[in-house]
């Protein structure tokens, strides 16, 4: 056991820190103000010296580093002040899917391009009828001729009108029980019959989109697995995705964030931090964070393996996303009178515990709600009975549905 | 990097595991815990001829010279098995006690027998109920002698010699204390959890022999209890795991509403979240042995973390395994009530959860200070 970088681990941080140290200030002359045109530029930076997607083969644009290695570059990276963009669903769940299911010359053509940042992709899985139930989506594809031919409508798509791309899944055959009818694509975001809708969320921003589909053509080229087996194709990219959003470093909703606060300010006129229930919280925050920190270091020798990421990457999501909604209420409660003011008077943080707990909920939800978290380590982790379904063995278009 | 133990360290896993589903199953800890004996003796001697006792303890003083992961590998398994055995007081504390602050001539009196399981040592340090400070201690050492009462002395009514916190004019120091001597009154007591002995000890002007350096009693506790710490808690996440494999086990096979109760999602979700609590307890574990095994500068830290987090998971699962099991796990017959004892034994005797957390943040604000 050692929790230290070997020799090699550390000349690679070396170098990391050396090459970001070196090239995160060039940022400042970068006169894009958009926050997603500036996380591209830093993105293209990276890509250009091969720092970007650490651990994908260099012949698709990355650096066929290891685990650890890749870790090592975001841990430096997050020392540094860089924009970060919207590259979690192309570069971590898209490009994991068509690593494994795309064709050599697909890969070769999209994915230096996801590297790079050059191109944004989207999730297109949701649908007001499948959420949790994924596989209850009624979108329907319909083979015609070299082409698929697409109808229906997506909802909660994150980032959908600023995407070149999207992955998703379809319902091409409705006469058969629900997860052997499904099949799973990759398209162009400006195809013709998409249209995008704009959905405002509790928190007043608009990030999620319903998304159209009126006779929307996707080449069969684009089909990743076979016909109706999008099911698991779907699932290699829920797997990674659990990866992907499992984080939690530093930031506001973190140990380090509501102590920075608590120590400015006071309770009973001494810094809330002396305080013994605020220092309780605190410490239990604490060994939440360091219990994912330290579990995720166990799982990273598996994945350095080439292992799919397994069921176990549902605890670092399903308790960080609690965890943050805990701390930003917790903080604002520090704040006692004027902790539900959004205006600067709020404190040293001006709103910015406030708007985290506004976008806090989402968290639970999005990737797997928190009882579907709980429900995949009960199933797959501990091998407990999986719930009674009415829906599993019935063709698709003869289960009952509520009012959705 | 590296997170896992090595071979060596599984294969010694493998041999404690199987050496204790022999010789301490849980049929074992219930006839301490029925019987009027303090531990169980036989069960004592094995493990000392295993050489278990003697794993930290330098070649020099005839123990074996082995590093703190190996004996975190022999903890997490005394736990699983709830040993009744005095392990942690001898081991984990007294050894400790005297590695950390023991002059030559103490070691060379105390270690090898340590090794052998010959002596057994224990630790005496509260006086009241409520927290352990400076003010709370009345004991007193004047001229060599001490003077006081120490309540709830784990493995007090059957070790051979304590260390105790006492004063000395106004500061506290630890000492070694023949328990055979004269000037000693032990009384075992009624705990919750009489699988493990613990005894009220009165010292009148009993023959007590400084330990490390005068007045620095607190400073020499700490040291111990950290290392103390990392090693209760994987008995106490080894505890948990066990919990949650009975709960999982009992839950497959009953039935109510013609189908397992391990189908209802409340018992599903419970369960999740039982595993959750033993995942990140068991990471911070690691981390903590890491610390203990390098004496990394990280150690108050790693230890509090792997202590809180341990205790909570612990606490969590043997309250969840006895209500997942319904009736049954609330009669004396069942073994939940086993683990329900040691969990609360277990987060008390060493300072509790809220103790933890609160010498946790101060130690992360002694890191802060000093970056
Ligand atoms: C911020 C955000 C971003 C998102 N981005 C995307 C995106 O980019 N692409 C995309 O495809 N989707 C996206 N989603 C959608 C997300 O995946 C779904 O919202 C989620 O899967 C839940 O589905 P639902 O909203 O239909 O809720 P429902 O499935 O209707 O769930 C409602 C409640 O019922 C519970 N529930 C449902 N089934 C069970 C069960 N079997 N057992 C116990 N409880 C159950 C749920 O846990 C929840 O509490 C996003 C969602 C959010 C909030």
């Amino acid at each position: 056991m050692d929790f230290n970088d070997t020799q090699q681990e550390a000349d690679f941080r070396q170098e990391a820190r050396r090459w970001l140290e070196e090239n995160a200030p060039k940022m400042a002359d970068v006169k894009a103000t958009d926050p997603i045109e500036r996380a591209q530029a830093w993105q293209m930076m990276k890509y250009q010296a091969g720092w970007a997607c650490l651990r994908w083969p260099k012949e698709y644009g990355g650096r066929g580093a290891s685990a650890v290695e890749s870790s090592i570059f975001s841990e430096e990276e997050g020392r540094v002040s860089v924009p970060v963009g919207a590259f979690t669903i192309g570069q971590g769940m898209a490009a994991p899917t068509m690593m494994q299911y795309a064709s050599e010359e697909q890969k070769k053509q999209y994915l230096p391009r996801l590297a790079s940042g050059e191109d944004i992709w989207c999730q297109l899985f949701s649908e007001p009828a499948g959420g949790s139930d994924l596989a209850a989506l009624t979108t329907r594809s319909v083979r015609d001729g070299d082409d698929w031919v697409i109808n229906g409508q997506k909802i909660w798509t994150s980032g959908a009108h600023y995407s070149d791309y999207g992955i998703m899944v379809t319902r091409s055959d409705p006469t058969v029980p629900k997860h052997k009818g499904l099949t799973y694509f990759f398209l162009d975001m400006k195809s013709a019959g998409i249209e995008i809708k704009p959905i405002k969320q509790i928190s007043g921003d608009s990030n999620f989109n319903e998304v159209y589909f009126t006779d929307v053509r996707i080449p069969d080229s684009q089909r990743l697995g076979k016909v109706g087996e999008g099911w698991a194709v779907s699932m290699t990219t829920l797997m990674n995705e659990r990866a992907a959003i499992a984080g939690g470093g530093p930031g506001l909703l973190s140990f380090e964030g509501a102590y920075a606060l608590a120590s400015e300010l006071q309770i009973d006129d001494a810094p809330a931090t002396q305080d013994r229930a605020v220092r309780n919280q605190l410490a239990d925050w604490y060994c939440k964070e360091s219990g994912l920190k330290y579990t995720f270091a166990r799982t990273q020798s598996a994945l350095s393996r080439g292992d799919t990421p397994g069921p176990e990457n549902s605890i670092g999501k399903l308790v960080s996303a609690k965890k943050s909604q805990e701390i930003a209420s917790f903080c604002i409660d520090l704040m006692e009178m004027v902790g539900a003011s959004l205006s600067p008077e709020a404190g040293p943080y001006g709103g910015q515990f406030q708007n985290a707990y506004m976008g806090s909920p989402g968290g639970r939800i999005a990737g797997g709600s928190d009882e579907i978290m709980m429900n995949i380590i009960a199933e797959r982790v501990l091998g407990l009975p999986q719930d009674i379904r009415v829906d599993k063995e019935v063709p698709f278009n003869e289960i009952p549905t509520g009012n959705k | 990097m590296n997170f896992e133990f090595s071979s060596e360290q599984n294969l010694l896993r493998d041999q404690a595991k199987s050496f204790l589903a022999d010789k301490s199953p849980l049929r074992v800890a219930r006839q301490v815990l029925e019987g009027e004996s303090s531990h169980d003796a036989e069960l004592w001697r094995s493990i000392a001829a295993m050489g278990w006792t003697a794993t930290t303890i330098p070649e020099k003083y005839h123990g074996l010279g082995l590093g703190q992961l190996e004996l975190c590998v022999i903890a997490e398994e005394l736990g699983r098995a709830l040993s009744p055995v005095p392990f942690s007081s001898s081991v984990y504390m007294a050894t400790e006690a005297l590695l950390l602050g023991g002059s030559e001539a103490q070691k060379e009196a105390l270690l090898g027998k340590l090794a052998q399981g010959e002596a057994i040592g224990c630790m005496a340090l509260a006086e009241q109920a409520g927290s352990l400070s400076p003010n709370s201690i009345q004991s007193t050492v004047s001229t060599g002698k001490l003077t006081g009462t120490k309540l709830m002395v784990a493995d007090g009514d059957l070790a051979d010699f304590a260390v105790v916190l006492a004063k000395s004019g106004d500061d506290c120091s630890l000492y070694l204390v023949d328990l055979n001597g004269d000037g000693v009154e032990r009384e075992t007591v009624a705990t919750m959890d009489p699988s493990r002995s613990h005894a009220r000890i009165s010292f009148t002007a009993a023959e007590a022999d400084l330990l490390g350096t005068a007045g620095d009693g607190f400073q020499l506790l700490a040291g111990v209890l950290d290392h103390a710490a990392v090693l209760y808690a994987f008995e106490q996440v080894a505890g948990a795991e066990a919990c949650l494999d009975m709960a999982k086990e009992y839950a497959l096979q009953r039935y109510a509403f013609g189908r397992p109760i391990a189908s209802y999602q409340a018992l599903k979700h419970r369960m999740a979240q039982m595993y959750v609590a033993c995942v990140l307890a068991r990471s911070n574990c690691y981390y903590g042995a890491w610390a203990l095994s390098t004496r990394a500068a990280e150690l108050p830290v790693a230890a509090a973390t792997a202590r809180v987090s341990a205790t909570q998971a612990f606490k969590m699962c043997a309250e969840e395994n006895i209500q997942i099991h319904g009736g049954m796990g609330f009669t004396w017959e069942f073994d939940c009530h086993l683990y329900y004892r040691r969990h609360k034994l277990l987060a008390v005797n060493i300072g509790s959860e809220s103790f933890w957390k609160d010498r946790l943040i101060t130690r992360i604000e002694a890191q802060k200070a000093a970056a």
